[in-house]
């Protein structure tokens, strides 16, 4: 579920080691267009479920972006088996995300 | 279902065009976009739009705009327009697989900002090139950023940028801004903004992301680099107009307009920064967002007449 807040800490686990494709949604309060990205992930969590691991990361709480190299947000990134497999910059549409998903998923 | 009218953008233009039409009792549809909420939607503070006399952030702003225009029965679709069919009534809009049909149309897509189109600076986006300060400025704590333009937007970009980074460098080709004198004087006296005039970026470089700039001096020609952080453009917008075919449009990409309001095809009309290549202002897009809606409601009364 996109209720899921992931932190510097569960990041490795919940994320690198997973079994599945996982979603992350970089954003912070303050990030306008990050709002807008927000209902659209968590639609996809929904549509998604079992197949995608969906999450966010609070880009203030955390220092996993800087992992990433991310200096804008909202950034999404999909990872599969603990790699970065695509980089979204920017709010897009939903079809946008969902074709990178399903590129990931091999759908 | 066939509605009165098609609004295409949600800036300041669309959504006050919106309010009219459906106070009206127009049946109306406004696509929205994606990014909804036009250029305001990456500005921090907006302090002349009359109404608010200690300013209000832009994103409230047109968030207000929005609810106040969903009050009046204004449809949203919130995705990207795709494509527009003119050349018969009713006119029809493709947002993606689906489509509407509309007795009349607002084309009032507004601009969006304009890029340096030099080499670097495309694959660095969101890599330490932006055009947004209140989006990204806080990923450049304690950094060194550049900010290109000389209108107010590129003062506002500074500004902001002042609270994060260590020293913000202004660049303007020419030798003098052309924004307004209170947006001047604050980058002027501010001690973290240091402005170098005559000069162009020519080049960004890094690996992964932007590490280095190599600038040119207009009066001599001269190219030298500078290691920086981030670059933000503020360099101007262009029209959100290529993708409407049969429109006329004038060499810079506005969409050419007769007797303000009409575009070349009957029935279609338009608002806003897509059309205004000389005010760009909130205000002045609201208000062309009101008269163009009562001219639609005024063309569709003659219609049935």
């Amino acid at each position: 579920m996109a209720d899921l807040n992931l932190t510097d800490q569960d990041f490795e686990a919940q994320v690198l080691k997973s079994d599945t494709p996982v979603l992350v949604d970089f954003w912070a309060e303050w990030c306008h267009p990050c709002r807008i990205v927000g209902p659209i992930i968590e639609e996809l969590a929904g549509e998604y479920a079992g197949k995608l691991k969906v999450g966010k990361v609070d880009v203030d709480k955390n220092q996993v972006a800087n992992n990433y190299g991310i200096m804008s947000i909202p950034s999404v990134l999909l990872f599969k088996n603990g790699k970065v497999v695509a980089t979204l910059v920017g709010a897009q549409s939903k079809d946008s995300y969902k074709k990178e998903i399903d590129t990931v998923l091999g759908n | 279902m066939i509605y009165d009218v098609i609004i295409i953008g949600s800036g300041p233009a669309g959504l006050t065009a919106a309010i009219y039409t459906t106070r009206a009792d127009l049946k109306t549809l406004l696509i929205s976009g994606v990014k909804w909420g036009g250029q305001l939607m990456l500005t921090t503070l907006v302090e002349n739009f009359p109404g608010f006399p200690d300013g209000i952030q832009g994103p409230d702003l047109m968030a207000n705009m929005r609810k106040q225009a969903e009050k009046f029965g204004t449809e949203f679709v919130n995705d990207n327009f795709t494509a527009a069919d003119f050349s018969k009534k009713p006119f029809k809009i493709s947002v993606g697989d689906k489509s509407y049909e509309s007795k009349s149309v607002i084309i009032a897509t507004g601009a969006d900002n304009k890029w340096l189109d030099i080499p670097g600076e495309r694959e660095k986006i969101g890599r330490g090139v932006s055009s947004c300060a209140p989006c990204d400025g806080a990923f450049f704590r304690n950094k060194n950023v550049i900010v290109v333009g000389g209108g107010d937007s590129a003062m506002e970009e500074a500004l902001v940028l002042t609270k994060f980074a260590t020293m913000v460098t202004l660049v303007h080709r020419r030798g003098s801004f052309k924004a307004s004198e209170i947006m001047q004087k604050r980058v002027k006296e501010n001690p973290k903004i240091k402005i170098m005039l005559n000069s162009e970026l020519t080049e960004i470089l890094g690996e992964q992301k932007v590490e280095k700039v190599k600038i040119k001096d207009n009066q001599t020609g001269k190219i030298s680099e500078m290691p920086i952080d981030g670059v933000f453009v503020a360099v101007g917008h262009m029209p959100n107009s290529s993708m409407f075919t049969g429109i006329d449009l004038d060499e810079a990409g506005f969409v050419k307009v007769h007797d303000h309001y009409l575009t070349n095809v009957d029935g279609v009309f338009v608002a806003g920064d897509v059309h205004d290549n000389q005010y760009k202002q909130a205000i002045t897009a609201a208000g062309y967002g009101c008269s163009t809606a009562l001219e639609v409601q005024k063309w569709l009364e003659d219609q049935s007449s």
